[in-house]
């Protein structure tokens, strides 16, 4: 940005949309080449609906581009590209995957045809979030409205008769014959709710209580919204038995505590309220100390199988892959939803797995620097927030399945099998763009004023 | 706020590092580690589907893979004799692992062992699939077959092994146990079929998995005589025609317990000459002269000279020591002198000891592959032979020859006398324990001026009365039929 050209009245930002369609060009060459790549590995030919897929997905890519040109023409130009080409490469694992899965004729699958309809839905409600919300700030107006929806939504799986239990966690309604996982939709909802909450009562939260260790540590009177979260969170992990939502949430607030007060006692205070409830946790709950045992010794039992073989994946792919759709990932149960980062490390090999990491961390650098820029305090909390949701998140899935921390069920962003996680993320992609926008356009204030400019009207909704 | 963000990018950049840092651990530092962990289906199934290298005995394929329509594109076979060679070639099974020559030279079969590491990449880049080496066996088909027929045919549920070495290489001209096995339905790619007949093989009696001729030690009985005349001749205090007792019996000392000889007479006198003890094999003089001139020390000594106490063969797996006892008291020792009490031999470890006597006294050291070559049959390595150790002198080793075959010429290994050849040979019947029939051996050397091949048989539970088995009738037959497969061209 240092190249931007410097107006009199400061730093302006381009609008750089031509550099979005350029790495949007790259990203499809990645997300298609891979299909092709699968095809000629599992069938030795290029497969025949290449141009029917590869159109869809330059068409949702496009589409994205146009709505981003036209509604939020400052957004920030990386982060579209490289969501799709995390998104194409996900597709092309699911195919993959589903390739394997129909040669053993196994009663799960296909993923890729609905993981297609789910992104393009995904890709459809991002162009809405764009089009609806000019600006971001007006969501402030309803922080309450999402807390409670966020809570509603995450506690939806304990309705009996609605949630279902898949794999020992309950984080799953089904109705219609459609499962969904609200959580990933509550996220959302609760970055959005806290980030509200925050701005308002920052200052009050930010007085400082008694000095401890070189650090001010918050009142005690100022406790009540921590304590309630804690609880939430501590909640999500006795009731639904999951340990990464529960981490998730939690580790949100207390970022956005953090961020908002700009207080470190906050991280020691919520850090060791976590540790404190995850060591509880793991003395009470049998499925807790389970994720732990199958961290320290996974070849300790066979139970452990997934993890296992997750690992064996991982070794068996070495620098450079076994080559996409040379592997055996279907060996790992359940590959296609948490564990499909392992199919990947397998196939393309640790530099592939480095480059998907990387990808991860621009997207997260990305949000961040949105955050830095932004101009108002509401947009600034949100967008770290959402970074922060990313980082989290992909910090704790990977860090499970390649063995760094417990294993913990949360879906990998754009590359696991599932709707929900899709149509959150490109949500959340989309209030990146649109917060990135308004922090990266040229200041309106800076027209001098003309003599004859009528008083406007303003309209607040 | 922008300080907190600061920090939290710091944070979350710390979060990543951590991520790549272990990716890299678990992908590279650990790879090796997680793909050698025997769990570990991967990479079976990639060994799997890569064409294994053949097995070949004297040009011809004892094991080969052949491509099949199937997910694995290449089934293991063995040859138009599979159970000939089946303790030898061992099995290669999808469930069950490997054995035999199938394990230990599993890296070059598979192509996996370093040496293979070029062709690897040629193939890479060529995109070949890439293909195991060769390994090449010292086997003599003949004397293979020669020994398989003579085991199969004894009378049902005989057990039992034969052994034929090139005295003065080390080569292992045959080596089978009986019961064998058809390694082609542990291969097969039927697991349905494959775990059944997994079931049967482990779970019959006669184990005919075990390779007895290496994987089990048993008493040698009187061919343990050879170590102890070896002993006696080399002390000095011997020769041939030295006279030792040849009284019907003789009380272990230190007790009342008598030890007759094996016919219940004496062995043609008071006192007789050490050659004559051993042609008829006289209890009486041995255990005397182990227990009361030479012994435990001499006896033991000699034995290790021989290659007892010792891991002497790497060719095959799951090979056991031969031992000879700690510190047996008198009448232990008395015992242990004619191959009883807890003196215990592999059938190689006793072809060791022929070899060695047929080769001027130098055992050498036994090996059975002779060869390793790439998949475009550059010679990878041939095995040279070595010396293991100089058992006896070449003189006191001449005087046994002389011994032996004078065994073979007047004594009770008649049986094995080849018409126009000179063969040196030493029976041997044991005391099984248990109430069970006694094992009988038969170990020979031909031709006796200049020895191509020693062999030593055993046979176990043959299934004939216990008063009829002895080493020169059963076993004897099977060592003749071998000697000569090596020696007629």
């Amino acid at each position: 940005m240092s190249s931007a050209p410097a107006t009199a009245f400061g730093f302006v930002h381009r609008k750089r949309r031509g550099a979005e369609l350029l790495l949007l060009l790259l990203a499809l060459c990645i997300g298609i080449g891979a299909y092709a790549i699968v095809g000629l590995a599992r069938e030795g030919a290029v497969p025949t609906d290449i141009l029917g897929y590869g159109g869809g997905l330059a068409a949702l890519a496009l589409v994205a581009h146009l709505v981003v040109r036209f509604r939020a023409p400052y957004a920030d130009p990386v982060l579209l590209p490289v969501v799709v080409a995390l998104n194409g490469l996900g597709l092309a694992m699911l195919h993959r995957i589903d390739l394997s899965l129909a040669a053993a004729e196994s009663v799960f699958g296909p993923f890729a045809p609905d993981q297609l309809l789910w992104s393009a839905i995904g890709v459809g409600l991002f162009c809405l979030v764009l089009f609806l919300l000019p600006d971001h700030r007006r969501l402030q107006a309803f922080t309450y409205t999402f807390g409670l929806a966020g809570l509603v939504l995450l506690l939806l799986p304990l309705v009996p008769g609605l949630g279902v239990e898949i794999n020992g966690s309950r984080v799953w309604i089904r109705a219609m014959g459609l499962s969904f996982q609200p959580g990933e939709v509550a996220k959302v909802c609760l970055v959005t709710a806290f980030s509200g909450y925050l701005v308002v009562n920052r200052e009050a939260l930010a007085l400082a209580g008694r000095r401890f260790l070189g650090m001010d540590l918050p009142r005690g009177r100022d406790l009540g919204p921590i304590l309630v979260a804690w609880v939430a969170s501590m909640s999500v992990l006795v009731f639904q038995r999951d340990l990464g939502s529960s981490l998730l949430f939690f580790g949100i607030f207390v970022v956005l505590l953090y961020v908002a007060t700009e207080r470190p006692g906050w991280l020691v205070l919520g850090g060791l309220m976590f540790a404190g409830g995850a060591y509880a946790g793991y003395l009470v709950f049998g499925h807790v100390r389970e994720r732990v045992g199958g961290w320290l010794d996974p070849f300790s039992n066979p139970a452990y199988d997934q993890i296992v073989e997750a690992r064996f994946g991982l070794a068996w792919g070495g620098l450079l892959g076994q080559g996409l759709g040379e592997g055996s990932p279907t060996r790992i149960p359940f590959v296609w939803s948490d564990f499909v980062v392992a199919a990947l490390g397998e196939e393309l090999g640790l530099t592939g797995l480095m480059a998907i990491l990387l990808l991860y961390a621009l997207i997260v650098e990305r949000g961040l620097r949105v955050a830095l820029l932004c101009r108002d305090a509401f947009g600034k909390l949100l967008s770290v927030g959402l970074a922060t949701t990313f980082a989290l998140q992909v910090f704790v899935v990977i860090g499970g399945v390649t063995g760094l921390i417990p294993l913990t069920g949360l879906t990998t962003p754009f590359l696991s099998a599932g709707g929900s996680s899709m149509v959150a993320n490109w949500v959340i992609i989309a209030l990146l763009l649109r917060i990135s926008h308004q922090a990266r356009r040229p200041d309106p204030e800076v027209r001098a004023p003309e003599a004859d400019d009528a008083t406007q009207v303003v309209r607040l909704r | 706020m922008n300080k907190p963000i600061r920090v939290l990018a710091v944070g979350c950049a710390l979060l990543f590092g951590a991520l790549l840092l272990n990716a890299n651990y678990v992908q590279f530092v650990r790879a090796d580690e997680l793909n050698d962990m025997p769990e570990n289906r991967r990479v079976i199934d990639a060994e799997y589907a890569r064409e294994r290298g053949p097995i070949f005995v004297a040009g011809e394929a004892v094991a080969e893979s052949k491509p099949v329509d199937d997910r694995f594109e290449f089934l293991r076979t063995y040859g138009p004799r599979p159970r000939v060679y089946s303790h030898i070639t061992g099995y290669y099974s999808y469930l069950y692992g490997a054995s035999g020559i199938e394990q230990t030279e599993n890296d070059i079969l598979s192509g996996s062992d370093p040496r293979l590491l070029f062709n690897r990449v040629i193939d890479l880049v060529t995109e070949e699939q890439p293909k195991g080496g060769n390994v090449l066996l010292t086997l003599d088909p003949a004397a293979q077959a020669a020994a398989h027929h003579g085991l199969t045919a004894l009378p049902e549920q005989a057990k039992g092994a034969v052994v034929a070495l090139r005295p003065d290489t080390g080569e292992v001209l045959a080596m089978v146990s009986m019961p064998d096995y058809d390694p082609n339905v542990l291969a097969s790619h039927d697991f349905a079929a494959t775990a059944d007949a997994w079931k049967r093989l482990t779970s019959n009696p006669a184990e005919p998995l075990v390779n007895r001729a290496i994987q089990q030690r048993y008493p040698p009985g009187s061919t343990f005589k050879l170590v102890t005349a070896a002993a006696a001749l080399s002390s000095g205090q011997y020769t041939p025609e030295s006279l030792v007792t040849g009284q019907a019996t003789y009380t272990l000392p230190n007790t009342n317990i008598e030890l007759g000889n094996a016919g219940r007479g004496s062995c043609g006198g008071e006192q007789i000459t050490l050659t004559r003890a051993l042609a008829f094999s006289c209890n009486t003089s041995f255990a005397k002269l182990g227990a009361e001139d030479l012994g435990a020390e001499a006896l033991r000594n000699q034995a290790q000279a021989f290659g007892f106490g010792q891991d002497v063969f790497d060719g095959l797996p799951n090979s056991v020591i031969s031992v000879f006892p700690e510190d047996p008291d008198d009448p232990q020792t008395a015992l242990s002198a004619i191959g009883q009490f807890e003196v215990a031999a592999t059938p190689l470890q006793m072809a060791m000891v022929v070899a060695g006597i047929a080769n001027d006294g130098t055992v050498m050291q036994p090996f059975i592959v002779a060869e390793e070559r790439s998949p475009d049959l550059n010679t990878l390595e041939e095995t040279e032979p070595e010396a293991l150790s100089e058992a006896v002198s070449p003189s006191v080793a001449a005087d046994l020859r002389q011994m032996m075959v004078e065994v073979t010429q007047s004594g009770t290994g008649g049986v094995a006398a080849i018409p126009g050849i000179e063969v040196g040979s030493k029976t041997g019947t044991a005391e099984s324990g248990g109430g069970r029939d006694p094992y009988a051996w038969f170990v020979s050397f031909a031709p006796a001026d200049d020895p191509e091949v020693a062999v030593a048989v055993f046979v176990e539970d043959a299934n004939v009365p216990a008063s009829e088995i002895s080493g020169g009738g059963l076993a004897g037959p099977i060592a003749k039929s071998v000697m000569e497969a090596v020696i007629t061209p």
